[in-house]
């Protein structure tokens, strides 16, 4: 049997609630300190204890880190899931199962080996009754150590960093991951050829999830206010500020520079952030779909005040309530436009952790500069769970408050200024803010028809002024919002173009098209709306450009659509919306079922471009075995 | 813009801010002749005036709606933020974190307050936020044309909508249950109280609910409906005549004002209000004594005006927040940006 190194994907099958993620986060980071890519996504269901739930593992020798259908390597442990899970084991994979399990092990193309969880435990009298179904899933971690060759040391640091380095949680965990490796050691005999050895690849990363490098960018670009409401994914992101706002912003008098808010709806979160916003402050929320839906009237509102607040909504799959806890990119066209009336708002698209830090500083330069509200499209799966990231840096800008007046610049001005005039000619006006002690300083703010002084006026050519000057507004951001992020290949006769977390699939995908199919692409991961110079460029190469995207209605090629309509017969959407996480597996079929070989010069070839959804559909359908919604 | 001047032909009488009470004025307004509102605003002028507030220390709030767009009708020095509707509570929150030493004095509706806003309204005074908030009651929708509103009483019948099937949301009752820090109601045809409480309210340290009855001249003034002129006239019953004694003044108790008739209260910054007796002792401290006298003015039918209750001693949600001195809206980047060696803390932080 060939020994397989570092290139395979584990799941976990266990109950919600049921402690397991402890384990589970400590076979990824001790995967990570063994200097393997590696990443874990956790596919849990909306709900606090009972139901199953799955996570999965994937450690890849080349950095190849979307999720995978097919699991090698399995671990069951909730009897309510065991017949799928076994089920789920790739031919040739290895299952390992807690024995106090009673159901038949029907596979005889896979490697099985029971583990006696709940006689470990019992075999450790130091463990406290309450404590023993917790510590049970450091079995499966102690079996794995000796199975697959998972670290020891490393799994001690996994575990010395999750407890804080509290050494009574950290042996009682460590004692039974040991006492595991020993008994694995003693009665499984290796029938499978997975193994885990140490590579270098992982030096000088950190491992963090989304939403905490949102949460630190934020406070690292000044963040002084910030309104939420408890949502699903959203709230690790307003946790983390008040977990990291006493450490980077602590003064030696105690007081504080900023305040966190827990609001008692979205309505209000956002109210909130843009009164903030339009007396000076730095202010964000954080929510997710459902929550953007009760704010809209309020995004209106700051579209047309002026008013400059950072909006993350960390997308869940709806629409509705949906399904609150799977991922999606579905809220793209709906923030877009968000807002009754003629509206266009910024959209920064961050695509890995390092990006949720970087747009967590930069969203405030954009919104103060273009006193606009930015919206950042982050999802469950960048948010939530834990990523391997370069660290984060230093902000490489000094911070730009954009066009504010204030006393001093007043007095030079001799109190004449207004508050609606372009008088730079980019459309951006100036604003004074409250506490601004001028007589002259003060304006009076309005969601109604107002002219360049800021009063009430229902004139029409004044209306259409001011809606002409938003609209050229719009235009100006389109140079200071992130450009994208290009992967090119030599010879590459077809553009990929995606945005999000979808990243890490697309390249995969990407790679295995170059590889196996022959054909080359190049790849532009979009980083924002509107789309700056770089976009233009690239939809005008290629006769042939997938757009691929976590939705039903491919909602980034309605824009593109919009924005290059005579570039629109050569998108082919790909999207594809079921709250997984994207797998190179769909990307690579949704390319492959679109794909016109030997197009002509930008795409004469006038092939049907009513490839069929259904085939795509099906091709998912059939791989996507650990959806854990699926009864 | 340019400081405006006194009107030709008028004597400058200027205040202790220095300003005059044309400094104090807004627009003029564009809501009907003989609107409570208007009269309201015109108390508004003439407190500020007196109490020589600095415009320039006051933002205004409003929603939507006829008393929303009072804001523009006074203070036009100072910054105003006319919103949405129902929802002011929340921009008048994040507002006031942008610099601690505002004051905010916001103006909403029976609607905006009582319908739409009701959730925001019970969270702005559950916070304690540092605003005076007056609710220019009338029981009626204006703008879209004379609905009923959720303080209008049952029976009420109006034109075109027919008898109101539903029975009225007490303002001032609701800001009590909400633990306000203030809550008074008054009439708009009764000035000097007005006028008087609006004084109170600015000194008072939190949340200062105004529940002012202010007469739809337009679609609610039948003089049997509550909201109306003719009817509070005749059935206001003011709890006590109240007097604003501004900080450093001395307390001159007139000749008439015996001991055991008079009650004084003491707020946040100096100043005190004296509260008369009139039929009998009223102690605003005591929140069973407010339930008692609102739920008394429901069963007999009286408009029960006055201090309604007070408590003096509630930190504001900005002293929650302990903040630095400096107004966190001038605060600069070397004190909100951590320093550069943080961000390998951080990243240590990371696993």
């Amino acid at each position: 049997m060939n020994k397989v190194v570092n290139d395979f994907s584990i799941i976990v099958g266990t109950k919600n609630g049921s402690g397991s993620s402890t384990a589970n986060t400590t076979i990824l980071r001790a995967i990570f300190k063994m200097g393997i890519p590696v990443s874990g996504k956790n596919l849990f269901p909306s709900n606090i204890q009972g139901l199953p739930t799955w996570y999965t593992i994937r450690a890849n020798k080349d950095g190849f880190l979307a999720r995978r259908e097919d699991q090698e390597i399995v671990i069951a442990m909730n009897p309510e899931s065991f017949t799928r899970d076994l089920a789920s084991v790739a031919i040739g994979g290895a299952f390992f199962y807690a024995d106090d399990i009673k159901q038949p092990v029907t596979r005889a193309d896979i490697a099985i080996y029971p583990m006696p969880v709940k006689q470990i435990v019992r075999g450790d009298p130091t463990i406290p009754n309450d404590f023993r179904d917790l510590v049970g899933n450091m079995v499966y971690v102690g079996v794995l150590s000796q199975m697959i060759g998972l670290d020891l040391e490393t799994i001690h640091a996994a575990l010395s960093f999750h407890f804080k380095g509290k050494q009574k949680p950290i042996d009682m965990n460590f004692n039974i991951v040991k006492a595991s490796m020993e008994w694995a050691k003693a009665n499984l005999e290796k029938k499978d050829p997975f193994y885990l050895e140490t590579m270098n690849k992982t030096e000088g990363l950190i491992m963090a999830d989304g939403n905490t490098a949102a949460a630190i960018g934020s406070i690292f670009g000044g963040v002084q206010f910030a309104a939420w409401y408890p949502i699903t994914p959203a709230s690790s992101l307003a946790d983390a500020l008040n977990d990291y706002f006493p450490i980077l912003r602590k003064r030696e008098d105690g007081k504080h520079t900023y305040a966190v808010i827990q609001a008692e709806d979205e309505l209000a979160a956002l109210g909130m952030a843009i009164g903030a916003g339009w007396s000076g402050l730095r202010s964000m929320t954080s929510t997710s779909g459902p929550g953007l839906s009760l704010m809209t009237e309020f995004a209106g509102l700051a579209y047309y005040a002026e008013v400059p607040v950072v909006v993350w909504d960390v997308q869940r799959i709806g629409p509705s309530t949906g399904l609150p806890t799977r991922t999606s990119q579905a809220d793209l066209t709906f923030v877009n436009f968000i807002g009754h009336g003629d509206s266009q708002s910024i959209i920064l698209l961050p695509g890995s952790v390092t990006e949720c830090f970087e747009f967590g500083w930069k969203a405030f330069d954009i919104a103060e500069h273009q006193q606009t509200p930015v919206f950042v499209l982050s999802d469950l799966d960048i948010g939530m769970n834990q990523w391997m990231s370069k660290p984060f840096e230093y902000p490489t800008t000094r911070m730009n408050r954009g066009k504010v007046l204030w006393e001093k610049d007043l007095e030079a001005l001799r109190g004449n200024w207004a508050r609606y005039l372009d008088k730079d000619d980019d459309g951006v006006p100036y604003r004074t803010v409250p506490g601004n002690k001028h007589p002259a300083g003060a304006y009076f703010t309005r969601g109604t028809g107002h002219d360049e002084q800021a009063r009430y006026t229902e004139e029409a050519p004044v209306f259409l002024r001011n809606m002409d000057r938003l609209k050229k507004k719009y235009e100006t951001a389109r140079s200071y919002v992130p450009a994208p992020v290009l992967y090119t290949t030599e010879g590459a006769t077809v553009g990929i173009i995606g945005f999000g977390s979808t990243e890490a699939a697309i390249l995969e995908a990407k790679h295995q098209l170059e590889m196996e199919h022959g054909i080359q692409a190049d790849f532009m991961r979009i980083r924002a709306l509107p789309f700056t110079q770089e976009v233009s460029d690239f939809v005008a190469k290629y006769d042939q450009i997938f757009v691929v995207e976590m939705n039903r209605d491919g909602q980034m090629n309605q824009i593109l659509t919009i924005e290059y309509p005579q570039r629109a017969p050569y998108f082919k959407s790909v999207a594809y919306g079921d709250g997984m996480p994207a797998s190179a597996r769909w990307v690579r079929e949704g390319i492959l079922t679109r794909y016109t070989p030997n197009a002509g010069h930008n795409g004469s070839s006038n092939r049907a471009q009513t490839e069929p959804r259904e085939a795509v559909q099906a091709a998912m359908a059939s791989s996507n075995n650990t959806s854990g919604d699926q009864k | 813009m340019t400081q405006p001047l006194p009107m030709a032909g008028t004597p400058t009488n200027v205040n202790l801010a220095g300003l005059t009470k044309g400094d104090y004025r807004g627009n003029p307004s564009t809501l009907c002749q003989g609107c409570g509102h208007n009269s309201i605003s015109n108390q508004i002028i003439a407190a500020m005036y007196e109490l020589n507030v600095v415009p320039e220390n006051v933002i205004k709030f409003s929603g939507i709606g006829c008393s929303s767009k009072s804001p523009t009708y006074f203070m036009n020095r100072s910054f105003g933020f006319n919103s949405l509707h129902g929802r002011m509570p929340s921009i008048a929150t994040g507002a006031l974190f942008g610099d601690h030493t505002l004051k905010g004095i916001a103006v909403s509706g029976d609607g905006d307050t009582a319908s739409i806003g009701m959730g925001q309204f019970k969270h702005v005074m559950r916070r304690n936020v540092n605003m005076v908030y007056i609710i220019e009651n009338n029981g009626v929708y204006g703008l879209t044309k004379g609905q009923f509103s959720a303080t209008a009483e049952r029976g009420l019948a109006l034109k075109k909508q027919g008898s109101n099937p539903y029975m009225p949301i007490d303002i001032c009752m609701e800001a009590v249950i909400t633990n306000a820090t203030f809550v008074a109601r008054s009439f708009a045809g009764n000035a000097k109280q007005v006028k008087e409480l609006l004084k109170a309210a600015m000194s008072h340290h939190g949340i200062a609910v105004l529940d002012i009855i202010s007469p739809c001249v337009t679609f609610n003034n039948n003089e049997t409906a509550y909201h109306s002129y003719a009817w509070g006239k005749d059935h206001e019953e003011p709890l006590h005549d109240i007097t604003y004694i501004a900080p450093r003044n001395e307390i001159m108790l007139e000749a008439e004002m015996k001991e055991g008739e008079i009650r004084e209260v003491a707020l946040h910054d100096g100043s005190v209000v004296i509260l008369k007796n009139l039929e009998k002792d009223y102690n605003p401290t005591d929140r069973f004594e407010a339930m008692r006298v609102l739920e008394e003015g429901q069963r007999n039918n009286w408009l029960a005006t006055g201090l309604i209750y007070i408590s003096t001693d509630k930190p504001t949600l900005a002293e929650t927040y302990e903040l630095v001195d400096t107004p966190l809206n001038r605060l600069q980047e070397q004190d909100l940006r951590p320093a550069p060696d943080m961000i390998d803390k951080v990243n240590a932080l990371m696993f």
